[in-house]
């Protein structure tokens, strides 16, 4: 059927509707609708506790002024990059070599796949003891967090460099290390790029959870803090929405830098 | 035995005598692989080690359940109707990033502390990325299969039935494998924090109660280990002959 | 006619797809619509299929306009309209929703032998070669007894020598039934081994150019004055000097 099933009137989809401003208005809409069924829904329950939108709006200007909330969202980004970027330190060329040479693959495989359920909030004793009480705990809850996609990420993306590659350079008569740098390389970061734009959207989730112990400062401590210290549970859900967001602007961020790579 | 079983197994006893040695070499709070098969042991005998295992168990099954039913549908829904989608992706997006963690206080408020809890947050985890791999699975379908029903002159019900969801089928069950795996993951840390049973109370418990760090890591290795099967068992729904067809390189 | 198009127009956009196309196909009729890239015969077939609307002008089947895709017209697409999740049987079977168990098992077992699938009834699509792949999909066509087949460049994923048998394959299976086709392909010498009249288009805007009639009677000969002097005709329609 060719060009013709791409065409505007072959949907896979029931409904025909597709239309550019659709796209922007539509979510802007069910936020609206949704903010209010919050709203109507948290006055209808007589609720004492749960914050109306309006509260949470408010409670956020109030952290903006008191500079609480860049100090708090800075120490957050903090960590998230400081655990983050070790684990790619670490897990990059971990995964090439696992990657490359399949017996150790196969050798280390189990270990991974056994630790890899282990929530990294399981981690936290031995952190503290290894660690103590500071910084350094949440960091290294998050390098383990980051660490095994970025290991499968990196040992599949050498895996799926089409052989026909590597078969050009040698048949160029590369060596190894020039074929490393010169063909391997280029091949496999397009392909990494996105199990990276992953592992870090998992570093930023358990940042949160890594913040719920231990530390005094960051937005997942706020969201505890909020609730032990006084049930402030608007500023509770101000935190989550500021997670959500810079979650995602980040996530975006990274989108695009995955697609000025590919290019 | 075969080679192929040799290299794994070589690399588990080669990082279990690398601990073991560390451990004596530098003596710490953590103990080495004996200390924590003994406590193992000990979990076994006290009749704590099945309690735990089933208690997360039991956490992990009803709120991961709960969530596909409402997942799959919901998911469906959305991939099918585009304006269901455009509307609500991005609110699907800022959802994502938040942990189910943070969900924590909300949880308590409405349901206390107490497995009810635990299961809300394990829901929360695995609904997410449920709907959202629905959702593509559903955008990714073939067009061609789709007008083949449509020529064919079956109904919209049964298209939905006979051809939507078996073509999903595949993509639908990788996403349930890992969905199960974050609702472990999460599991573990609901455990941590709101309930008094199940693997994730042991490890706060044990060292709460007593520094006890060889039951810490046993209960992480036990932890490992439950996963790991539960991962194996989803993986062999993979092989079913309606869907292995979706698995590239066969 | 059995097949009719009046004055179909069609544009995408900017692009006049197909312009002022008139076109009659006879009941039984094994009708090839040939042309390069960009002429506009997929559109052409997925209008008369009924998956698309024409801009402009009408088809009708049996005199009855086409709105809708309907089961008596059936597209075959290239192999991978089969469906991956359901064994050979199972396709082939898949129009046969209305017919009791014993009615359909004879029907699906009827239309596996005639296309040659004999003993691979229980195998699924993914242990299947590309040209029996395709003749699942023919056969699937064929069981639920369609006035009209649409085929759109059916052995275009397939190589070469596959190709040459699928041809005979083709022709063979019609001659049993000879329901009316609609053959779009690419392939000239397909088109001339194939049917019973060329349809040949040109593209931007898509228009038809001619209407030759094969009148060599099946088999063909590929080697017969005949067969070339009537490809040489078609080649030289679409404007290709015949030398490479």
């Amino acid at each position: 059927m060719g060009a013709a099933m791409r065409s505007p009137r072959i949907q896979h989809s029931t409904f025909n509707i597709e239309h550019s401003t659709l796209r922007f208005v539509l979510p802007i809409i069910t936020a609206a609708i949704g903010i209010i069924l919050w709203s109507v829904a948290v006055k209808a329950s007589g609720t004492k506790i749960f914050p109306t939108p309006a509260a949470v709006a408010k409670a956020i200007t109030t952290l903006a002024e008191k500079s609480l909330l860049w100090r708090y969202i800075a120490d957050s980004l903090t960590r998230v990059f400081a655990g983050y970027f070790a684990a790619i330190l670490i897990g990059i060329p971990l995964g090439f070599l696992l990657g490359w040479y399949a017996p150790l693959a196969r050798a280390i495989n189990p270990l991974i796949q056994m630790l890899r359920p282990i929530s990294p909030l399981a981690w936290m004793p031995l952190a503290v003891i290894w660690f103590g009480v500071s910084n350094a705990a949440p960091i290294f809850l998050i390098f383990l967090a980051s660490l095994f996609p970025i290991i499968v990420a990196a040992m599949n993306g050498v895996r799926n460099v089409p052989p026909m590659y590597l078969q050009a350079g040698r048949n160029f008569g590369l060596s190894t290390p020039q074929l490393m740098r010169r063909v391997m390389i280029p091949a496999v970061l397009p392909r990494i790029i996105v199990g990276l734009r992953l592992a870090f959207g998992i570093a930023w989730v358990v940042l949160v959870a890594a913040e719920m112990i231990a530390v005094d400062s960051g937005l997942g401590y706020l969201i505890i803090d909020a609730r032990n210290a006084g049930k402030r549970y608007d500023l509770v859900v101000a935190g989550m929405l500021m997670i959500g967001l810079i979650g995602l602007l980040l996530d975006t961020a990274i989108r695009k830098v995955e697609v000025w790579i590919s290019d | 035995m075969s080679r192929s079983r040799l290299l794994p197994l070589t690399g588990i006893a080669v990082a279990l005598a690398a601990w073991q040695i560390a451990i004596m070499l530098r003596p710490s709070l953590i103990p080495g692989p004996i200390a924590v098969a003994r406590g193992i042991g000990e979990l076994a005998v006290r009749g704590l080690l099945v309690k735990y295992v089933v208690a997360s168990l039991f956490r992990v099954t009803w709120g991961y359940l709960a969530a596909l039913v409402i997942a799959i549908p919901l998911g469906l829904l959305l991939g099918m109707v585009r304006i269901g989608e455009m509307a609500a992706n991005p609110i699907l997006q800022i959802l994502r990033p938040i942990s189910p963690l943070a969900w924590i206080p909300i949880a308590i408020l409405w349901f206390g502390v107490g497995d009810v809890s635990a299961i809300f947050l394990i829901f929360l985890a695995a609904l997410l990325p449920m709907t959202v791999a629905t959702m593509n699975a559903v955008h990714n379908i073939d067009p061609v299969h789709l007008a083949a029903a449509r020529n064919f002159g079956i109904p919209l019900r049964a298209r939905m039935r006979d051809v939507l969801i078996p073509a999903i089928l595949p993509q639908l069950i990788v996403a349930m494998r890992i969905a199960l795996g974050v609702a472990w993951l999460v599991v573990v840390a609901a455990e941590m924090i709101a309930v008094n049973s199940g693997l994730g109370f042991l490890i706060v418990d044990a060292r709460n109660a007593g520094n006890r760090y060889d039951l810490v890591v046993a209960g992480m290795v036990l932890i490992g280990l439950v996963g790991i099967v539960l991962d194996l068992l989803m993986r062999r729904l993979e092989r079913l002959d309606s869907v292995r067809w979706g698995y590239a390189s066969e | 006619m059995k097949v009719q198009f009046s004055d179909v127009s069609m544009r995408f956009g900017a692009m006049e797809v197909l312009q002022h196309v008139t076109l009659g196909a006879e009941e039984g009729e094994f009708l090839c619509i040939v042309g390069p890239s960009g002429c506009g015969k997929s559109t052409l077939l997925n209008i008369a299929g009924g998956f698309l609307a024409p801009g402009s002008g009408s088809v009708t089947i049996d005199g009855e306009p086409v709105t809708a895709p309907d089961r008596r017209r059936i597209f075959v697409f290239q192999e991978r309209g089969v469906f991956p999740w359901l064994t050979v049987e199972g396709n082939i079977g898949f129009g046969l929703f209305d017919m009791d168990e014993a009615g359909r098992a004879a029907r699906v077992a009827q239309y596996i032998d005639l296309v040659g699938l004999k003993g691979f009834e229980k195998s699924y699509p993914r242990e299947l070669s590309g040209g029996m792949k395709q003749r699942v999909e023919v056969a699937r066509a064929l069981a639920v007894n369609p006035d009209v087949l649409f085929l759109d460049e059916p052995f275009g994923a397939l190589d070469s020598i596959t190709r040459l048998q699928m041809r005979s394959e083709l022709l063979r299976i019609w001659r049993a039934e000879r329901k009316t086709v609609l053959f779009v392909t690419h392939d000239i010498e397909e088109s001339v081994q194939l049917a019973d009249r060329v349809v040949v288009m040109s593209a931007r805007p898509g228009r038809i150019r001619r209407v030759v009639d094969i009148d060599i009677p099946h088999p063909r000969d590929l080697s017969s004055r005949r067969y070339i002097e009537l490809r040489d005709l078609i080649f030289g329609e679409i404007g290709l000097a015949h030398q490479v």
